[in-house]
């Protein structure tokens, strides 16, 4: 029995041994972090590292929710996130559809890498792109209004413009993404529909509304859930490049991210870093679990595990 | 194809046509203001069509080469030897956790997603790479730290083994006497081009554009990649005025920064038009696995 184990244990040594570089990486990269959440609920001593520093109890996190800011960034995450999944449903449809309509193959493929380009650069150049439209001095939005005589405006000192410019820069650069995803899934409705609706009579609105979107109704739901279960994450780079780092930007521009960096590295305040990215660590485990879970009951092959 | 679907498809050209411009308009509008003439810029701000051209900014970015050649070179560098070493240990990882039969392989398949559900957040995961592991102001914070290895490229070669892998080709090496290893290097590897190739995309992708990791771990501004450079310029001014200007004149800067953000772009723009099939699989991929 021994010998079999051994045995046994010979014949799938390779595999454990190919496995293990990965192994080894999750447990330092994601595993070793995860107990380092415990840093929440201490007050961190450079000397003393992770686990020398002393346990505070709630402290860290009595501070942050006394501050106005908890709420700010918890508004603004959940905020942009919410809109935009709705907004990426709504824009990501028409343009798949729209996709969906062109046959000619050089054409296709025109569209689809002009869509897709601005989702494959770094957001530190989105900044720079944002920048030469909106600067205050030489942005091309300024320059049109000077020779039109009116008034330049100053973009980056003002926060009431910029749930707009998060907005505009946040679908430009994924709108190709969630076009291409959503059009995966139009591509592989039968044309024996369309067919039968055409011959029938019926228009091409009729044909969306009666075809395409009843058939689309899985992916939008998958899509949907996954940016539920995402609702609490921003993506630090827009949030952070995008606006330049500017304070008067935060009560429209911060969010859980982009405060966690700055109490971390830019005011050194690792207590209060440490309670926000605890909270959001634990927030978003749940939401992945309760969204994961519908899609388990709703659609099991799409549910993540 | 009756009117109504005739009419459509010229509504869908037309939309198609429009946002495909106003997409790509902002990249003509950095690359136009890259080789536009300093003062022009200055006067009359980044324009699509300038009074008057002029390579200076690059010129400048030329004569400090030692400067920006060199951060290009550190993220070439990192984002090369990231793919070949990520994508080689995901690869790996994926072949173990597809063997049918592989004692613990739920055990293992487990361990690799729930680093999709959970995770340590910023400031756990900076204070383990500082205080545990001290890589602030080393090359390793550039390749390391959350670029390597994650679940999602795993479960899409793993996917890939399970789907498209001919498993008579692999029990043959194996009665051949092929060790496991050589099976995967001379069998399996060859086989999974398409999906290494798009997955060797998205990850080069991810180190080519990050910025993150030497924001975080590089105080050392000599140590900077390009977008990290890029990075410098946004949040101090003067950043471009500690470089000597070869011309001895004032440094261009209005231009400059757009010319260095199109040098951090131009190997995308470059490759982009010939693995176009394969960035659109890697994106569609991803969607269609969660």
């Amino acid at each position: 029995m021994i010998s079999k184990r051994k045995a046994g244990f010979r014949k799938w040594l390779p595999f454990y041994l190919m496995a293990l570089p990965c192994i080894i990486y999750f447990f330092v990269n994601n595993y070793l972090p995860m107990g380092g959440l415990i840093i929440a609920f201490k007050n961190y001593n450079v000397q003393k590292g992770i686990l020398g520093s002393d346990f505070v109890g709630l402290e860290n996190f009595r501070f942050l929710f006394s501050t106005d800011e908890a709420w700010i960034i918890t508004r603004n995450t959940l905020g942009y996130n919410l809109f935009w999944i709705f907004l990426n449903m709504f824009i990501g449809v028409a343009v798949a559809i729209f996709l969906n309509e062109v046959r000619t193959r050089v054409a296709k493929k025109f569209y689809m890498s002009a869509i897709l380009l601005p989702y494959l650069i770094s957001m530190v150049v989105v900044s720079y792109l944002a920048y030469a439209y909106l600067s205050e001095q030489t942005g091309f939005i300024n320059a049109i209004f000077k020779t039109f005589g009116l008034h330049t405006v100053a973009w980056y000192q003002n926060a009431k413009y910029w749930p707009f410019i998060l907005t505009i820069v946040y679908e430009w650069k994924n709108i190709g993404f969630n076009a291409i995803t959503i059009f995966a899934s139009v591509v592989g409705i039968s044309k024996d529909y369309y067919e039968a609706a055409e011959i029938d009579g019926a228009t091409k609105w009729q044909q969306i509304k009666k075809i395409t979107l009843p058939m689309l109704k899985p992916t939008i739901v998958m899509l949907i859930t996954i940016g539920m279960g995402n609702v609490f994450r921003s993506d630090f780079g827009l949030f952070y490049q995008v606006p330049r780092n500017v304070g008067l930007l935060n009560s429209a521009t911060d969010t859980i991210d982009t405060f966690v960096f700055r109490a971390l590295l830019q005011t050194g305040d690792i207590g209060m870093a440490s309670a926000a990215s605890f909270y959001q660590s634990i927030v978003c485990f749940i939401t992945i679990m309760v969204f994961n879970g519908l899609m388990r009951k709703y659609s099991k092959e799409n549910a993540m595990f | 194809m009756n009117r109504s679907s005739k009419r459509f498809l010229k509504l869908s050209h037309i939309v198609l046509l429009l946002l495909s411009c106003l997409l790509i308009a902002p990249f003509l509008l950095l690359i136009i203001s890259s080789f536009t003439d300093e003062t022009t810029a200055v006067q009359n701000g980044y324009s699509f069509f300038p009074q008057k051209f002029s390579v200076d900014a690059y010129r400048y970015i030329f004569s400090n080469f030692r400067i920006f050649g060199k951060a290009f070179l550190i993220t070439a560098g990192v984002t090369l030897f990231g793919v070949l070493l990520g994508v080689t240990m995901a690869a790996l990882m994926a072949y173990a956790i597809s063997r049918p039969g592989l004692p613990g392989r739920k055990i293992l398949n487990f361990y690799v997603i729930f680093t999709m559900l959970f995770n340590g957040g910023l400031v756990a995961t900076y204070l383990t790479y500082v205080s545990v592991f001290h890589i602030k102001n080393t090359y390793f914070a550039l390749l390391i730290p959350n670029l390597l290895c994650n679940a999602f490229t795993i479960m899409l070669i793993k996917n890939y083994y399970q789907t498209s892998l001919p498993t008579e080709l692999i029990e043959a090496a194996r009665i051949d006497g092929a060790s496991e290893w050589a099976i995967f290097f001379k069998v399996v590897m060859p086989l999974s081009k398409p999906i290494i190739a798009t997955v060797a995309l998205i990850v080069g992708l991810a180190y080519w554009n990050d910025w993150q990791n030497g924001l975080y771990y590089l105080d050392d501004t000599s140590m900077h990649g390009i977008q990290n450079v890029l990075n410098d310029m946004n949040s101090n001014a003067k950043y471009l005025m500690q470089f000597a200007h070869s011309g001895g004149t004032a440094v261009p800067t209005t231009t400059v920064r757009m010319a260095i953000a199109v040098v951090g772009i131009l190997p995308i723009l470059c490759i982009y038009p010939f693995f176009q099939d394969y960035f659109v699989k890697g994106v569609t991929a991803g969607a269609v696995k969660g």
